[in-house]
C-alpha cells in the first residue's frame, strides 16, 4: 500500500453521541434545543398542512377553494397573467423563446464542466439583449408590435433587472475609472454623481424619473413609462456598480499599473488590456450580489404603476371573485424571487470560493 | 567628475545611436514631449471639456425645465411652502391639522420617517446580533434555524414582505372588539397596536435629576476605577456598579417623589380604542418588515465579524488566564466590532432609505406625504424632489459621519 492511498479516518459519531455533542452539550443547550424543537414541531406541521396537504390544486373557479389550506387554484388560473402581464396570448411564444435563451445562456454557468459555457455567457451579455430588443417589442421583421404598456409579470421583472444590470455595467466602469482618475475635476464630478445617487432611495429616483424627466426634455420628446423607469434604475444602479468596480481596481497591485506604464501603454489600453480584466474578474461576486439586490428592488416599479410580478399579483388579489387569496399570492411571488435570488447567491458564493487565491492583502 | 562606468555607457550609447562620429551633445534633461502629447496639457484639456459638457447639459436641462414649466403654468420658487395644505395626515408626531402649511407637511413626513427608521434600527440590531450569534451556536438545531431564517428572509424583496405583513397579516387581525389582549394593557387588532402610555405627574423632575446624577456617577466611577487599576492592578466591578447606579438612583428618587408616574391604559370606547399609545397598522407592518429584513443582513455581518477574530486570539487570552466572559469582552468583541462597524453602517443607511417604501402601504413618511400628496397638489416637482433628495443625502452623510468617527475610535492603532 502506497502512502498516498492512506486516507485520514472518517470521523463518524453514533447518533446518540452526535446528539449529545451537538444538541445536549450542557443544560443551556438542552433547554434551547427543547424550546426550539417544540416551536418547530408546533409550527411546521400546520404550515405543511396549509401549504400542501389541505391545499386546493384542482378545480375550475373560486368556489372550489373550500378546504382549510391554501388555494393554489388561484395562482394556477392566473399564472399566465403573473408571467406575461397583458402580453397577447398569440404572441407569447416570443417571450417563451427569450425565457429559453436566457436559461440556455445562464443555467450552464452553474455547471462546472459544461463545454463552451464561457461563450454562452458572452452570448447572454451581447446577443441575447439584441434578440430580445427585436422579439419582445416586435414592430420589425414582420412581427406584430406589442407596446410596452402590455408587458408585465415575471417577464417585466426580468427585463427590468437584465437591462438595468447590463446598461449600468459600462457606466459603472467609467464612473469607477473616473473616481480613481488623477484629474481633480473628473474625480470630483464622479464622486458627486456616485454619492448623490447612492444616498437617495430608489423610490425617489423612480418618482423623479416619472415626474421630472418629462420636464427636463424639450417639447415633443417623450419616453414611455417603462423607458423612464429604466433610465432611473440604470443611473441609480450604475452608482452602486461603480463602487463595486472601484473595489476591484483598488485591489490590483500597484506593480500592474507600473508595468503597464513601463510597456508604454496609453491610459485606455492600460486599463482595457491590463487592469480591468483583472479587476472585473475579482469583483464578479460583487457584481452578482448587486444584481441580486437590483432584482429584488425591481418590485418598486409597481409604485409608479408598472405591473411587474408583484404588481400583477397585488392587482389580482383585490379581485372580489377570489376571497382571501392574499397570502397565496404573496407566497407564490416570494417563492419565485427566492428561487432566483438563492440560486444566484449560491453561484456567487461558489465563484468566490473558486476565485479566492488564499492570500489576502 | 563622471564615474568610469557611466562614461562607458555614454560612449556606447553615443556610438550606437549617434550617426558616425558627429559632435555628440549629451543632455541628461528629458526634453518635454510636444504639447499634444504632454499628459498635463491633455489632462487640462479633458477636464475643461468635461466641465464644459456638464455645464452645457445642466444649462439645457434647466432651460428645458423652465420653458416646460412656463408652458404648463407651474410656478417656481419655494413660496408654496407657506400655503395651506388642506389635507389630513393619519399620523403626526408634531402638531398638525389640514389648515397648516405645506412646509408643515414636510416636518410631519420627516419625523415619521425618522421615527420608523429609529425603531427599525434598534430592533434590527438586537435581532441581527442574536441571530448572528445563534448562527455560530454550538447547538446544531439553533444554528440551522438561524441559517434557514437568514436564507429565506434576505432573498425575498422587502416590498413583498411589507405587503405581506400589512395586507395578509395585520388586515386579517380581529376587529377591536375581539382584540388580541396581553395582560389587559396591550391590545392588537386590525386598527393597530395599542400600548399603555406613561403620564408624568408633578415631581417627576426629581427622577430625571436622579438619572442625570446616576450618569455622572457612572462616568466618575469608570474614571476612578481605571486609575485604580493602573495604579494597583485591582479590577473594580465597574459594569455591575454602573448598572446598579443607573437602576437604583432613579428608583429611589421615584419613591421619594411619591411615585409620580401613572399609566394611561388603552380601553375600548365605542367601536375603537382610546387612551394610551397607538401604533397604526401601517407603522407596525413597516417596522416588522424593516426589522426582520435588515436583521437577516446584520446577522451575516455579525457572523463574519466574529469569525474574523482568529482562534489564536481566544487561545492567547485563555493562556493569560482570562475567564470566558472577559475573553469575550476584552479580546473577541473589540476586534470583531472593527470588522462589523463599516458594513453595519451601510445596513443602517439602507434601512433609512428602505423606510421610503412606506408610501406603498400609506404610512405617511417623507416620500408619501411630501413627495406624494404635496407634490401632486402643488405640482412643483423640481423643488419638492430636490428637498426630499437633500434630506436623504443629509441623513446619509450624518450617519456615515458618526459611524466614521466611531470607527476611527475603535480602529487598529498602528504605530
Amino acid at each position: 500500500m502506497t502512502e498516498s492511498m492512506i486516507r485520514p479516518p472518517i470521523k463518524k459519531l453514533a447518533p446518540v453521541k452526535w446528539m449529545r455533542t451537538h444538541l445536549f452539550s450542557n443544560w443551556f443547550n438542552s433547554l434551547l434545543t427543547l424550546a426550539v424543537g417544540y416551536l418547530l414541531i408546533t409550527s411546521v406541521g400546520p404550515l405543511l398542512n396549509w401549504l400542501i396537504f389541505d391545499a386546493t390544486f384542482q378545480g375550475s373557479g373560486p368556489d372550489d377553494c373550500v378546504e382549510a389550506g391554501a388555494c393554489w387554484l388561484f395562482v394556477k388560473q392566473r399564472l399566465n397573467f403573473f408571467i406575461y402581464g397583458f402580453y397577447p396570448d398569440e404572441f407569447q411564444w416570443r417571450v417563451d423563446i427569450m425565457f429559453a435563451l436566457l436559461a440556455a445562456a445562464f443555467v450552464p454557468q452553474f455547471i462546472e464542466r459544461f463545454p463552451g459555457r464561457k461563450w454562452l455567457g458572452i452570448f447572454g451579455m451581447t446577443g441575447l439583449p439584441i434578440i430580445g430588443c427585436v422579439l419582445i417589442p416586435g414592430g420589425i421583421l414582420g412581427l406584430e408590435e406589442v407596446g410596452s404598456s402590455k408587458w408585465g409579470g415575471l417577464m417585466l421583472t426580468l427585463i427590468l433587472a437584465y437591462i438595468g444590470i447590463l446598461a449600468s455595467l459600462p457606466i459603472g466602469v467609467l464612473l469607477a475609472l473616473g473616481r480613481r482618475s488623477d484629474m481633480p475635476v473628473i474625480r470630483g464630478l464622479c464622486v458627486v454623481f456616485i454619492e448623490v445617487w447612492r444616498a437617495v432611495p430608489l423610490i425617489t429616483v423612480l418618482f423623479m424619473a416619472s415626474v421630472m424627466l418629462p420636464l427636463f426634455l424639450p417639447d415633443g420628446v417623450s419616453f414611455e413609462k417603462l423607458a423612464r423607469a429604466l433610465i432611473g434604475i440604470t443611473l441609480w444602479q450604475s452608482a452602486y456598480m461603480a463602487e463595486v468596480i472601484r473595489g476591484g481596481l483598488q485591489a490590483i497591485p500597484r506593480g500592474q499599473y507600473e508595468a503597464a506604464n513601463a510597456l508604454g501603454l496609453g491610459y485606455w489600453r492600460k486599463m482595457g488590456l491590463v487592469i480591468l480584466p483583472q479587476a472585473l474578474k475579482l469583483v464578479i461576486p460583487g457584481i452578482v450580489n448587486t444584481f441580486i439586490s437590483l432584482f429584488k428592488d425591481t418590485t418598486l416599479v409597481l409604485i409608479i404603476g408598472l405591473f411587474d410580478i408583484l404588481g400583477a399579483v397585488q392587482s389580482t388579489i383585490a379581485d372580489p371573485a377570489w376571497q382571501n387569496v392574499a397570502i397565496e399570492g404573496y407566497v407564490f411571488v416570494a417563492f419565485c424571487f427566492w428561487v432566483f435570488c438563492f440560486g444566484i447567491s449560491r453561484y456567487s458564493q461558489n465563484l468566490e470560493r473558486k476565485l479566492d487565491t488564499g492570500h489576502k492583502t | 567628475m563622471i564615474p568610469p562606468g557611466l562614461t562607458v555607457m555614454l560612449f556606447l550609447q553615443g556610438s550606437f545611436s549617434g550617426r558616425g562620429m558627429k559632435k555628440q551633445t549629451i543632455d541628461s534633461r528629458p526634453t518635454g514631449p510636444k504639447p499634444l502629447y504632454d499628459p498635463r496639457v491633455r489632462a487640462l484639456f479633458f477636464q475643461v471639456i468635461s466641465l464644459a459638457a456638464v455645464f452645457w447639459v445642466g444649462w439645457v436641462l434647466i432651460d428645458n425645465t423652465l420653458s416646460n414649466m412656463q408652458s404648463r403654468g407651474i410656478s417656481t420658487g419655494f413660496g408654496f411652502l407657506g400655503e395651506s395644505a388642506g389635507f389630513g395626515i393619519i399620523m403626526h408626531l408634531v402638531p398638525y391639522d389640514a389648515t397648516m402649511s405645506y412646509g408643515r407637511t414636510f416636518w410631519v413626513g420627516l419625523t415619521n420617517t425618522l421615527l420608523v427608521s429609529a425603531m427599525g434600527i434598534v430592533t434590527a440590531t438586537i435581532l441581527g446580533f442574536v441571530i448572528g450569534v445563534a448562527r455560530l451556536s454550538s447547538n446544531w438545531l439553533v444554528a440551522k434555524v438561524a441559517l434557514v431564517y437568514i436564507e429565506i428572509i434576505r432573498n425575498i424583496p422587502l416590498l413583498l414582505q411589507i405587503f405581506f405583513w400589512y395586507f395578509a397579516v395585520l388586515s386579517n387581525l380581529p376587529s377591536p372588539r375581539q382584540s388580541v389582549e396581553v395582560g389587559g394593557a396591550l391590545f392588537l387588532n386590525n386598527r393597530g397596536l395599542y400600548l399603555p402610555g406613561p403620564v408624568l405627574q408633578d415631581g417627576f423632575g426629581l427622577v430625571w435629576g436622579a438619572v442625570v446624577l446616576a450618569l455622572v456617577a457612572v462616568v466618575g466611577v469608570r474614571v476612578w476605577a481605571k486609575k485604580r487599576q493602573l495604579a494597583t492592578g485591582d479590577i473594580f466591578p465597574t459594569f455591575k456598579v454602573s448598572i446598579a447606579l443607573l437602576i437604583l438612583l432613579p428608583l429611589v428618587a421615584y419613591f421619594i417623589a411619591g411615585r409620580p408616574l401613572e399609566w394611561d391604559l388603552p380601553a375600548l370606547k365605542g367601536f375603537n380604542f382610546g387612551g394610551g399609545i397607538t401604533l397604526i397598522p401601517e407603522l407596525v407592518a413597516l417596522w416588522i418588515a424593516l426589522s426582520l429584513y435588515t436583521a437577516s443582513f446584520i446577522a451575516e455581518i455579525v457572523r463574519s465579524g466574529i469569525l474574523s477574530v482568529s482562534q489564536g486570539q481566544t487561545e492567547a487570552s485563555k493562556a493569560l488566564g482570562l475567564p470566558n466572559g472577559l475573553t469575550l469582552r476584552l479580546v473577541v468583541i473589540p476586534q470583531a466590532m472593527r470588522v462589523i462597524i463599516p458594513p453595519l453602517t451601510s445596513q443602517y443607511l439602507n434601512l433609512v432609505k428602505n423606510s421610503s417604501l412606506a408610501t406603498a402601504i400609506g404610512y405617511p413618511d417623507l416620500v408619501a406625504v411630501f413627495m406624494g400628496t404635496t407634490l401632486n397638489q402643488t405640482g412643483q416637482a423640481v423643488e419638492v424632489v430636490a428637498i426630499t433628495m437633500a434630506v436623504y443625502l443629509t441623513i446619509s452623510l450624518l450617519i456615515s459621519l458618526f459611524m466614521n468617527l466611531y470607527n476611527r475610535a475603535v480602529a487598529i492603532k498602528e504605530r
